[in-house]
C-alpha cells in the first residue's frame, strides 16, 4: 500500500522548473530514499509533501500529491494538520532551547494537549522509540542543547513522533553526524519503519543503499528511475542512474 | 544503545544460515547417492537427482544475498571476506550437489546390471568425501583455520583412493572387456568422489582466507 502518491507533479520557482512530471509512490512501512546530484529537486520534492515550499515566494505547483489517498495540494488543506501528519527531520538537529521534556511535548502542547499524565506518557513513548528514554529518563529537565549532536537528532525525531505523524521525512538527517553516530541513526531508522513510513533525501548514496527499501534517482527535476534499492544498486535500468551510482556522472 | 550495524549483522547471519542449510542438503545427497549404489536402489538415486533442484535454488539465493550485501552495505574487512567466501562456498556446494547427482545417475545405470564385485573402497571414499565436506563447513561455522588445514591431508587420501579404484577396475576391464559396462561407471564414481573432495578442499582454502586474510590457493599451504 502507498502512503504517498504523486501524479504529474510539476513545480516552478518563478520561471525555473524544479520538478518535472514526477510520478512517485511511497510505500507504507518502508524507507524510500531519494538520491541525485545537488539541485536535482530531491529536497524540493520532499518539501512538497508537507507544503514547506508554500513559504517560498513565486512557487507554482501543478499535479497531484495524495497522502493516504487524500489530496494535499488544494487550498483547503489545513497546513498545521498536514505538518502534523507529515513530520520533517532537518539536516542539523534543531532542538528548541528548552528542556528535553518540553522539546518532546512541544507539538502536543501546540495541538492543545494539557494533561500532565498524557504529556508524560507521550514523552516516554516518543523517547523510547528513539532509544533515548533509558539514557535520559533522569535528566528530562536538562536543556536539550547540552545533548550530543546524535542525541539532539534523536530528540528531534522523538519530538515529531510525539504527534504521531503518518510519515516521517528526513532531509540529510546524518550530515552533521560522525560515521558511528550516522550508523546508529540508520539503525534507528530501520527500527522506526516497523511503525512509520520514511522518506529520506541524502547526498550519501551509500547511506541510501544501506538503509532504503526503495530508491529514486533524480536528475534536473526528473525522477529518472524509481525501483527497489537492490535493483537500483545492482542492475539499474536507466543508463543515467548507472552513470551516477558508478561515479561516471559529470 | 543499539549496535551500530545490528541490521547488517542479521543479514550476515542469514547468509551463514543459508550456506549451512545448503551444506546440510549437499552432505545428505552424497550419502544417499552412495547408499543408492550400495543398496542397488534406483528409487533413492532418483530422489537425489530430483532434490538437486532445491540445492540449485539455494545457491541462487546465496548469490543474490551476497550481491545485495556487496552492493548496498559496503562491507569491510572480515565482513567483506565473509561475503566473498560465502559466494564461493555456495558455488562449490552447488558443484558438489551436481557430482552427487552424477553418482546417483551411475547408480541408476548399475542397478540394471549384475554387481561386478562387492564394493570396498568406494564406500570408504564416499565416507571420506562426506567427512571432508562436513569438516570444511564446520571450519566455516567456527571460523577455524586450523581445522580447515586438516583437509589437505584428507585430499591426498582421496587422490590415493581414486588411483587405487581406478587401477583395480582398469585391470579387471583389461583382462575381461565384457565387464566394461559395469566397471566404467565405478571408475567414474571414484572420479566424482575425488572431485567432491577437491571442492571441499576449495571451501577449506576459502575459510583460511576468510579467517586469516591469507590467500593459500595455488601455492604452499
Amino acid at each position: 500500500m502507498n502512503i504517498i502518491e504523486t501524479n504529474k507533479l510539476n513545480l516552478w520557482y518563478g520561471a525555473f522548473q524544479a520538478l518535472i512530471n514526477v510520478n512517485l509512490n511511497v510505500a507504507q512501512n518502508k524507507i524510500t530514499a531519494l538520491i541525485g546530484p545537488s539541485g536535482c529537486g530531491k529536497s524540493t520534492l520532499l518539501r512538497v509533501f508537507n507544503r514547506m515550499n508554500d513559504l517560498i515566494e513565486g512557487v507554482r505547483i501543478e499535479g497531484s500529491v495524495k497522502l493516504n489517498g487524500q489530496e494535499t495540494l488544494g487550498a483547503e488543506t489545513d497546513l498545521i494538520e498536514l505538518r502534523k501528519r507529515v513530520g520533517l527531520v532537518f539536516q542539523r538537529p534543531n532542538p528548541f532551547p528548552l528542556s528535553i521534556f518540553e522539546n518532546v511535548v512541544y507539538g502536543l502542547r501546540i495541538h492543545g494537549i494539557r494533561n500532565k499524565r498524557a504529556l508524560e506518557a507521550a514523552a516516554e513513548k516518543a523517547l523510547a522509540s528513539v532509544l533515548l528514554f533509558d539514557e535520559l529518563k533522569d535528566d528530562l529537565g536538562m536543556n536539550a542543547l547540552h545533548l550530543s549532536l546524535e542525541q539532539q537528532q534523536r530528540l528531534c525525531i522523538a519530538r515529531l513522533l510525539a504527534v504521531t505523524p503518518e510519515i516521517v521525512l528526513m532531509d540529510e538527517p546524518c550530515s552533521a553526524l560522525d560515521p558511528l553516530a550516522t550508523m546508529r541513526i540508520e539503525e534507528l531508522m530501520i527500527e522506526l519503519k516497523k511503525h512509520y513510513s520514511i522518506v529520506i533525501v541524502t547526498h550519501n548514496m551509500q547511506q541510501a543503499a544501506r538503509i532504503s527499501d526503495d530508491c529514486g534517482y533524480m536528475l534536473l527535476g526528473e525522477l529518472v528511475e524509481f525501483a527497489g534499492t537492490k535493483q537500483i544498486f545492482t542492475a539499474p535500468r536507466d543508463k543515467r542512474t548507472e552513470d551516477y551510482i558508478t561515479g561516471r556522472f559529470g | 544503545m543499539i549496535d551500530a550495524r545490528e541490521h547488517f549483522q542479521k543479514e550476515l547471519q542469514k547468509l551463514n544460515d543459508l550456506i549451512l542449510k545448503m551444506g546440510g542438503m549437499v552432505e545428505k545427497s552424497i550419502f544417499r547417492s552412495v547408499e543408492a549404489l550400495k543398496k542397488n536402489n534406483p528409487k533413492l538415486a532418483k530422489e537425489v537427482i530430483d532434490e538437486d533442484e532445491t540445492i540449485d535454488r539455494i545457491e541462487l539465493e546465496v548469490d543474490d544475498l551476497c550481491l545485495e550485501l556487496l552492493a548496498t552495505q559496503q562491507p569491510m574487512a572480515i565482513d567483506l571476506r565473509f561475503i566473498t567466501t560465502g559466494m564461493r562456498i555456495g558455488s562449490d556446494l552447488e558443484r558438489i550437489g551436481d557430482l552427487a547427482v552424477d553418482i546417483a545417475q551411475r547408480a541408476e545405470e548399475l542397478a540394471k546390471l549384475p554387481l561386478l564385485k562387492p564394493l570396498e573402497d568406494i564406500p570408504k571414499m564416499a565416507e571420506l568425501a562426506e567427512q571432508m565436506v562436513h569438516k570444511a563447513l564446520d571450519s566455516f561455522v567456527k571460523r577455524d583455520a586450523t581445522l580447515a588445514r586438516t583437509l589437505w591431508t584428507d585430499e591426498t587420501k582421496a587422490d590415493s583412493y581414486r588411483n587405487l579404484v581406478s587401477d583395480e577396475l582398469t585391470d579387471i576391464m583389461t583382462k575381461d572387456p565384457v565387464t566394461t559396462p559395469r566397471a566404467l561407471p565405478l571408475i567414474l564414481i571414484a572420479r566424482h568422489l575425488e572431485r567432491i573432495s577437491d571442492h571441499a578442499t576449495n571451501i577449506a582454502e576459502d575459510v583460511v582466507y576468510m579467517v586469516e586474510g591469507k590467500v593459500i590457493k595455488h601455492g604452499p599451504k
